[in-house]
């Protein structure tokens, strides 16, 4: 460690605690307090990356959340590993290894630096004209060009850390410890309002924190003393709670905010064992106060991205907060009094300040004046024209400019350096005001957009609303947060205060150089590598609005959202198109703030919550018995049960033969169930499906089909006449939610006069189906006195029973086309009751069935599923199912759509059957069917549904869609697949039992 | 994430809703009545409007009453809300 970057009598780091750390393989050391970049600046190690474009040298450039260059990777963990990150952010801890990201195959050496010797040959929206065309010359570079581009590696591996959400209600949000927000977090809490203070940094205080200097002063203290005791007090208030690694990451409407707070980002890896690494914070603030401070603007000149350059305030806060030199020879180059803080401060930490540059005309503010006080020399109405030093600034080149600052005049002077200091002023931090939908206004005398209009209950203070001087700073906060909280608080009524007051301004967007402009290298936007002259070639190419501007060169669009490129990208789009900076507008914020990890956002929705899932009273059965699920809607269903090795096809053909040829066994339990009563149930389902339901007797069912208004098929089930006006509907397994919402809307707000209630009961009752010849025998083994004759209990009824005492309701209804009964009992019960019925059944080798051998034994009947051979673009007559609308009815849902001139069109898609020519040769489902296979193009007319290997007709069979469907019956068809043409057969959609003998079998 | 005040519940997070699209849209007593176009008027034609909207929306995940909202949809400030049945409060 180079001893000498260290100056030692500073307060914020600790200096007895040594921490050693990696970066780019090289084991450093820094201290307790540093962050990655500190320790980094004291290491003397400045380039941390390469540019985008041109991979042009990188160094650190600021100290927080704005940092374009110093982009890394921290991590090298697999699971753990984290793109992206500033290192002017990550808080220094034991055991640390980060790397350059933007660099390949390393930030010494690299390939891509070739770039810049062509840079003439890459202006702006270089790669979109390069790579758009030809499309397969893309494929090419694109390997190489994301790999020296640095994105970043994302984990390969799933996270292990924990996150976690949380939701946080609050009278008075605060965002930024500073000044600012400190006095109104204060106020606020002693005025008895619940009060949350957040601040992104590991300590309150802002800037003022390590502001020890002669012109501010407050109540003849530095500011820095006065603040720490500030501080001290508002921990000891009751009503605030505050929050330090907080980033507030989102401004939604109705003062809706998200935080994320970083809980174990700055220990040690050992202490971060079994704790929430990040929690995000979902916040309601009845009222928002912003305090999020100002930043500060670099300059715009040739060369001014080399590593060494520096924001001035930067430069200060790791000389005042870290104790860190960033050279040892320093240069200030500036537009404004906020440099010479900066000289101060490293004049009284014995740092050489060789000069500060300034472009204004000689100045008299107090600040000015203390630094010539210290012999600081200052080269007034003067610029930078150019830079030195390839890896690391060495030079800077100085001339006057002309009066009215376009170019520059009289000898140029070199001055040595080995960092350069830059500001272009501060750009106050209204992204949060801007996300929240806050309208901004511009002030001309300082070039800075304000907060301005804002429709909720909010107000933005101190430097983020334009007030960049110590006294005004806490005299308009003060005054702004005792009228928006409507309170009267004294607590700083009698402050007083010393502070600077900047006499003189003076802005140049883009200063000029001795060279033309087009042979100077003026970034704009160092992450993305802009520069100046794109943005003019953009507006020579046409481009107008900013927005545009943006994105065909990219400024402000890489991972810091140019937090500090686009005031000057505007600047300069104003100026070379000669309108008003406050006419152009702004490009727009959107959140996150800052980057945010994907595991913040879903917390604890992971793993298995991820989603609720839905599993049925007779799920561990299944289990053990080894069953395949498969996923319907949340619910696990079971699938099919491979025995001895079978595959899914084996399984199937074995278990749709034996619910055939004997018994089979299903679990239906997840078929939507809504229980109906009301004195108008009747009238009711008459309203809601195409048939009729007032005569359908006590102890009867019956299938409904149900539609949308549009006409189109939207559900379908058994419904059951329970008692008078007591009705069980079922509706299909995942649309039994929709269903039921759909029911309640038409009730309340169409039919609010019938007399009717919906409950749903899905989850109340297990249902046990049982099918096949030998169904009515096993049955009677379990309901011995319940009699299941053709006459007392034919198809389509109901009985009331008892199994065990237990009341349960069997169904004699049937989705397979064999004699079938559904037993509905009380949830806790349907194990049970499903294991009797597999024990009686045993004799018959009764077969546990899932939901493949179920699809496909209602297919080889030609029964729909809702959802699969309907699309939301189906009618019933589509479906050939003209049979269940009712031709009595004077309404039903849907109705009066199945005569409109669309509806009624004879060449409309129609359900049909189809058979292969090879019976063997079984359909892909979603396959296009055609007419021929010589024309083109050959018209689509329709797409195979359904589609099963029929072990119980021994052939291949499928349902499908097809134009004017009805009329092909027993056309030739083709289906034409990627290696062969399959030739069908359009048929009858009952493949099999069309007379329907087997319900009574 | 806009808060919405239930009628029936009191105040509550957007989440807990859903949205059902245009209010004031009668059924028709008598459909078949209609012609292809005035059906189509009820069946179709929904109003988008940047500005003040008449909307229904549903507490699905609370009391699931459905009722009725007066929404700017430029800033998602609402101006009223009032039950199914009721008079729009405002025009
Ligand atoms: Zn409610």
């Amino acid at each position: 460690m180079s001893e000498n970057l260290r100056i030692t009598n500073n307060k914020f780091i600790d200096q007895t605690t040594r921490i050693s750390f990696k970066f780019d393989g090289k084991t450093l050391y820094g201290f307790k307090g540093d962050t990655l970049a500190s320790a980094l600046l004291a290491n003397n190690i400045h380039l941390v990356g390469r540019s985008f474009k041109y991979h042009r040298p990188r160094g650190i450039m600021a100290c927080g959340t704005e940092e374009p260059n110093a982009i890394v990777q921290v991590g090298k963990d697999s699971s753990m590993t984290e793109p992206n990150t500033r290192a002017t952010e990550i808080e220094l801890y034991e055991g640390l290894e980060a790397s350059s990201q933007n660099c390949w195959p390393s930030v010494n050496f690299d390939i891509g630096a070739v770039n810049n010797f062509f840079s003439p040959l890459i202006p702006a929206a270089f790669y979109y004209k390069t790579f758009m065309w030809p499309a397969n010359f893309w494929k090419l570079y694109e390997y190489f060009i994301r790999k020296s581009a640095g994105l970043g590696k994302s984990p390969t591996e799933p996270d292990k850390d924990i996150y976690d959400n949380r939701y946080l209600h609050c009278d008075v949000l605060v965002v930024g410890g500073g000044v600012s927000g400190i006095m109104a977090a204060k106020i606020a809490a002693k005025n008895n309002l619940n009060t949350l203070l957040i601040d992104d940094k590991n300590t309150l205080g802002g800037t003022t924190l390590f502001q020890q200097n002669e012109c501010f002063k407050i109540n003849n203290s530095y500011s820095n003393e006065w603040i720490k005791n500030e501080i001290k007090t508002l921990y000891s208030l009751k009503n605030l709670t505050i929050k330090t690694r907080t980033s507030l990451a989102a401004y939604h409407n109705y003062n809706y905010l998200l935080a994320r707070e970083n809980l174990t980002d700055h220990l040690d890896l050992k202490e971060r064992k079994n704790k929430i690494r990040q929690r995000l914070w979902k916040i309601r603030a009845k009222k928002v106060i912003i305090a999020t401070g100002a930043m500060e603007r670099p300059l715009v000149f040739n060369n001014n991205d080399r590593p060494g350059i520096i924001l001035s305030s930067s430069i200060k806060k790791y000389i005042d907060y870290y104790g860190v030199k960033c050279g040892q020879k320093i240069s200030l180059f500036t537009n404004n009094d906020s440099a010479y803080e900066t000289a101060i401060s490293l004049n009284n930490s014995g740092v050489v300040v060789n000069s500060v540059v300034d472009i204004r005309d000689k100045t008299n503010s107090l600040i000015v004046e203390q630094a010539e006080k210290l012999g600081i020399k200052i080269h007034w109405k003067s610029t930078v024209v150019n830079t030195n030093g390839y890896k690391k600034i060495n030079s800077i080149e100085i001339m006057k400019l002309s009066d009215d600052g376009t170019s520059v005049v009289e000898k140029k002077i070199k001055e040595e350096c080995d960092c350069l200091g830059i500001s272009g002023g501060w750009t106050p931090r209204v992204h949060l005001f801007t996300q929240s939908g806050g309208k901004l206004k511009y002030r001309e005398e300082d070039n800075v957009f304000l907060p301005e209009k804002s429709e909720l209950d909010q107000i933005s203070i101190g430097s983020c609303n334009g007030d960049f001087e110590l006294n005004e700073v806490i005299k308009n906060s003060v005054y702004s947060t005792n009228k928006f909280l409507n309170v009267n608080n004294k607590d700083y009524e009698n402050l007083e205060v010393t502070s600077s007051k900047e006499i003189d301004k003076k802005n140049i967007w883009l200063l000029p150089s001795d060279k033309p402009f087009k042979k100077t290298k003026s970034f704009l936007d160092f992450q993305n590598d802009s520069t100046a002259n794109d943005v003019k070639l953009a507006l020579r190419e046409g481009f107008k609005s900013i927005e545009h501007v943006k994105r065909y060169t990219t400024t402000g669009m890489a991972t810091d959202q140019g937090k500090l490129s686009n005031m000057h990208a505007l600047g300069i789009v104003a100026e070379t198109a000669g309108v008003k900076m406050g006419e152009l507008g702004t490009t727009t914020f959107r959140p996150p703030y800052t980057p945010l990890t994907f595991g913040a956002i879903v917390g604890r929705n992971v793993g298995e919550f991820f989603d609720i899932t839905r599993n049925t009273p007779i799920h561990e059965w299944h289990v053990e018995k080894k069953a395949e699920f498969e996923n319907v809607g949340q619910w696990k269903r079971a699938w099919y049960y491979p025995i001895n090795n079978e595959n899914m096809h084996e399984a199937v053909q074995r278990e749709s033969k034996a619910a055939r040829d004997s018994a089979g066994i299903l679990d239906a339990s997840t078929l939507g169930k809504i229980d109906i009563q009301g004195t108008d149930a009747s009238e009711f389902l008459n309203r809601v499906y195409t048939n009729a339901w007032s005569k359908l007797e006590i102890g009867k069912c019956r299938y409904g089909l149900m539609l949308n208004e549009d006409g189109m098929v939207y559900d379908d089930g058994v419904t059951t006449r329970l008692s008078e006006n007591h009705y069980l509907m079922t509706t299909t397994t995942g649309g039994a939610a929709n269903v039921l919402s759909k029911l309640e809307d038409y009730l309340q707000t169409e039919w609010p006069e019938l007399d009717v209630y919906l409950t749903s009961v899905t989850d109340h009752y297990g249902t046990v189906s049982i099918c096949g010849p030998n169904s009515k025998k096993i049955l009677s083994k379990i309901i011995p006195d319940l009699d299941l004759s053709d006459k007392e209990f034919p198809h389509m009824s109901f009985k009331n029973a008892f199994i065990n005492d237990i009341k349960c309701r069997v169904m004699r209804i049937s989705f397979t086309g064999e004699h079938s009964y559904e037993i509905n009992i009380q949830s806790s019960y349907a194990k049970s009751v499903w294991e009797k019925c597999f024990a009686a059944g045993k004799e018959f080798n009764i077969t546990p069935y899932g939901t493949e051998t179920m699809h496909l034994l209602r297919a080889e009947k030609g029964f729909i599923i809702a959802g699969q051979d309907t699309d939301g673009t189906m009618t019933p007559i589509d479906l050939q199912m003209d049979w269940i609308i009712s031709k009595k009815k004077y309404d039903f849902i849907g109705k009066r759509s199945l005569y409109r001139s669309d509806t009624v069109r004879e060449d409309r898609k129609q359900l049909v059957g189809l058979l292969t020519d090879d019976p063997n040769e079984i359909l892909e489902e979603g396959a296009q069917i055609v007419s021929e296979t010589n024309k083109q193009p050959i018209e689509m007319l329709g797409h195979v549904t359904s589609s099963y290997f029929s072990p119980n007709l021994n052939k291949s069979i499928a349902l499908a869609v097809v134009k004017n469907g009805k009329k092909l019956k027993g056309q030739k068809m083709f289906v034409p697949m990627k290696n062969k043409t399959i030739n069908v057969t359009i048929t009858d959609t009952v493949f099999l039992d069309k007379e329907n003998k087997r319900l009574n079998a | 994430m806009f808060l919405i005040n239930c009628p029936y519940c009191g105040e509550r997070d957007q989440s807990e809703f859903t949205a059902g699209g245009e209010a004031h849209i009668v059924r028709p007593k008598q459909p078949t009545e209609l012609s292809d176009d005035q059906w189509a008027e009820f069946l179709f034609m929904r109003k988008n409007i940047k500005g003040v909207q008449f909307e229904r929306w549903n507490h699905a995940h609370g009391c699931r009453k459905w009722f009725n909202i007066v929404r700017d949809t430029s800033n998602d400030k609402i101006h009223a809300i009032y039950k199914m049945g009721d008079k729009p409060p405002i025009k």
